[in-house]
């Protein structure tokens, strides 16, 4: 396994990340997938979209889809690496993980920033 | 120094090439301990998809009542409805598997004495009904 200098780095968001979404996406989950869409549970639209526009939910969001983000790239570089034994491939697969994670994050806080 | 010496530095003569066994790719499917780490790992594209999943609710909302109304109608669909299913079930599977490691990676003392493995494992289980109790309140209290 290949170890860069930048891991503990790396580490410490997917760690951080994997307890936030440890803690909150399967409550998040289940309002977005389920209780909202089939009717369990009911939220005005408006009252809903005034409460994400807060600043500090927007930051809390931005924070949330970041951390994720960034644990998924972590997991999933080594998970191909074990999984698949793409050893050959590390660099090309580190890159196209915290890459994506960092554009996807770019992306989240242009859109965050602009939002409603 | 030999020709191949100088234009790789990394070059050693007559290395010997050491034997390796051929893993299959699948590997993993032999046994339920590795299929349940395989697994384990692959909880992460289900985080990933969430945290998108939730931009892209965000973005029905910011559009208007009626395209929010829209995307709640399109989930209701049984094809998504099922994928929802196994999405949510991998992340439960990482609730369970990353608060039960919280033992290994913290390590708290009562004084002398170690706390016992099932009390920081409970603890964690206590902050996950409450995170869970804020995000319930966030999205419901006083928007009916």
């Amino acid at each position: 396994m290949i170890r860069l200098p930048r891991e503990p780095f790396f580490w410490a968001l997917f760690s951080s990340g994997g307890m936030l979404a440890a803690l909150v996406l399967p409550a998040l989950a289940a309002i977005l997938f389920f209780a909202l869409p089939l009717g369990w549970l009911s939220a005005d639209h408006g009252a809903l979209l005034e409460r994400f526009a807060h600043p500090l939910a927007r930051l809390v969001v931005f924070g949330l889809v970041a951390l994720c983000l960034f644990h998924w790239a972590h997991r999933f570089r080594y998970t191909l690496y074990d999984g698949l034994q793409l050893y050959h491939l590390s660099a090309l697969i580190a890159v196209l993980c915290y890459g994506g994670a960092t554009l996807a994050t770019l992306g989240a806080a242009w859109f965050l920033v602009a939002f409603p | 120094m030999s020709e191949p010496a100088r234009a790789n530095p990394r070059y050693t003569p007559y290395h010997p090439r050491w034997h390796r066994r051929r893993m299959p790719i699948f590997w993993w499917l032999g046994r339920l301990s590795y299929t349940r780490f395989i697994t384990r790992e692959l909880t992460s594209l289900a985080v990933a998809y969430t945290a998108l999943f939730l931009l892209a609710a965000l973005c029905a909302l910011a559009y208007g009542e009626a395209d929010w109304e829209a995307f709640l109608a399109r989930l209701r669909h049984p094809g998504w409805v099922a994928f929802h299913v196994g999405v949510f079930l991998f992340l439960l599977f990482h609730t369970v598997t990353w608060l039960g490691l919280a033992p290994k990676a913290l390590v708290l003392k009562v004084g002398r004495r170690r706390l016992p493995d099932a009390a920081v494992v409970a603890g964690h289980y206590a902050a996950w009904a409450a995170a869970s109790a804020l995000v319930l309140a966030f999205f419901l209290w006083r928007t009916g």
